[in-house]
């Protein structure tokens, strides 16, 4: 196993405001990283910033952040549009609405997949059934032909993943992707993720605030804290025994059931 | 003992024109003694906050009963409902939104003292008495909810809530747009409240979180479609599930 991630001593502003602070981590091909924090501790920020998508105003003011020997805060804008969806892909909180309302699922993957390579609708019906095949869904077709809102929370979730694994990423990133969800749904959400890894072998970066999703799927765990790192490490040690008294701070609130 | 809440019996069928009804809440019955905290969960769309809305009539019941310290509040309207609010209290899950803007917490906190009829300045002394109580500087009470954090606002939400010192509180969801560590806190404080009450605060927690369920309440009810599918000590139901829902819905946290 290679890495294919690499941040080192980013730091990220907004409007000349440092919100994250000096992070370094690396992750590794396949491997599953969870970052855990609370509100505003910069979770998002952190895996915004791979993608570009920190907006007009902010920016990575210090540090790398190498993907495959490439620094992403150097590139130009075309240059992350080629990178975004074939190599680093995105899952986010509300995966439904981040779909066009008035246009079936199947249109839209469509579109996203033909701007990166040229293909025929049949083609790509094609490939997006074997892969809905793959991921476990009952009636590919179906999905392909419905329109966002004729699926569930938990369903458009689950498309949302497939869709971000349509063009096979590396990397995948994911922000809050079971917060929205009743933790049946989240379950299946969670399986789901694991099983993009098993299959493509698929890193992934996990932004949770929720700590059982995060000891259920994550190898190793970064704890952010006002935008600084505040623990990272392998997740059964992070989770079991935390160095930092943030880190246990935050273990001893999450509320856990007693069976 | 005479119960806080007696529910007999209660419905809610929703009537769309042109479409089938839809039976959101299907004969609920539960009662909640003096002093007790009962949680319900379920997961979205399980009824949880219909049955809330029914109680407090946000919404009006399709059948059944709700009575209220010993009086039938099925239908209540005008005065007899603004008396049922001095007994029943509210905090909901978003805490900022449950304040007006462009008023202070204190307005709001101070809003249904001074409607029973207290003085601007008790109303004010007693304001900073429940800013302190709920963990929060007396002078909170000159903010805005946007000039505080979502936890602090919702400390403010429950000193609002207690301020005519109501028998019922209802939570719906109250710790659930909250951080856990704050999460924790504000649990602490409702805990606490709790203790000094006694058996003059019974308190429904409506929650989709079943540890903090198991954490905080006396009893549970679960709730799938509408209905009340199983009912216990939330020890008991979470060791030894009866009902094949209660079972996977157990078996899913992660």
């Amino acid at each position: 196993m290679g890495e294919i991630l690499r941040y080192e001593h980013v730091d990220i502003s907004y409007n000349q405001v440092l919100t994250v602070r000096d992070v370094s981590f690396t992750l590794e091909e396949g491997e599953i990283l969870g970052i855990v924090g609370e509100s505003g501790s910069g979770k998002s920020t952190l895996i915004k910033a791979a993608m570009g998508l920190l907006g007009p105003s902010g920016m990575v003011t210090r540090g790398d952040i190498w993907y495959r020997g490439r620094d992403i805060p150097d590139l130009s804008e075309q240059e992350i549009l080629k990178l975004n969806g074939p190599e680093l892909g995105m899952i986010f909180q509300y995966a439904g609405s981040s779909f066009c309302p008035i246009r079936t699922v199947g249109a839209q993957l469509y579109e996203a997949m033909s701007e990166h390579e040229p293909l025929s609708r049949e083609e790509f019906r094609q490939r997006a059934v074997d892969l809905l095949e793959k991921l476990r869904f009952d009636d590919g077709g179906r999905i392909l032909d419905s329109y966002p809102f004729e699926l569930s929370g938990g369903m458009q979730q689950r498309v949302g993943i497939a869709a971000a694994m349509l063009l096979n990423p590396k990397v995948l990133l994911a922000d809050e992707p079971t917060s929205a969800l009743d933790v049946l749904v989240q379950k299946q959400v969670v399986e789901e993720m694991l099983l993009v890894r098993e299959t493509f072998g698929t890193s992934i970066i996990l932004v949770a605030h929720n700590i059982g999703v995060i000891g259920a799927m994550a190898d190793k765990v970064l704890v952010l804290k006002n935008g600084e790192m505040v623990e990272y490490g392998e997740t059964q040690r992070v989770l079991n025994a935390p160095e930092s008294d943030y880190t246990r701070k935050l273990m001893s609130a999450v509320p856990r059931l007693r069976r | 003992m005479e119960p806080v809440l007696k529910i007999e019996d209660l419905t809610k069928v929703f009537s769309r024109g042109g479409q089938p009804d839809f039976t959101a809440v299907s004969h609920v019955n539960f009662e909640l003694m003096p002093g007790e905290c009962l949680g319900i969960i379920g997961e979205s769309g399980s009824g949880k906050t219909t049955v809330v809305n029914m109680i407090t009539r946000l919404l009006d019941a399709s059948g059944g009963r709700i009575t209220l310290d010993g009086e039938d509040i099925t239908t209540a309207k005008g005065s007899r409902l603004r008396k049922a609010y001095r007994k029943m209290q509210m905090v909901f899950q978003t805490p900022t939104e449950s304040f007006d803007p462009r008023r202070t917490l204190g307005d709001g906190i101070g809003e249904s003292l001074r409607n029973h009829g207290m003085s601007a300045a008790d109303a004010k002394k007693e304001v900073s008495r429940l800013l302190e109580m709920c963990g929060l500087p007396a002078d909170f009470a000159g903010r805005y909810p946007h000039q505080v954090s979502g936890g602090q606002c919702q400390r403010a939400a429950i000193a609002r809530a207690l301020a005519i010192r109501p028998k019922l509180l209802i939570c719906d969801e109250a710790t659930s747009s909250l951080d856990v560590t704050i999460q924790k806190e504000v649990l602490e404080l409702l805990g606490r409240l709790r203790r000094q009450a006694g058996a003059d605060l019974s308190i429904l927690f409506i929650c989709h979180d079943i540890a903090l369920v198991q954490e905080f309440c006396d009893r549970v009810l679960v709730l799938y479609h509408g209905e009340i599918v199983e009912q216990g000590i939330p020890d008991e139901v979470i060791r030894n599930p009866r009902n094949e829902y209660t079972k996977s819905l157990i078996d899913s946290v992660l």
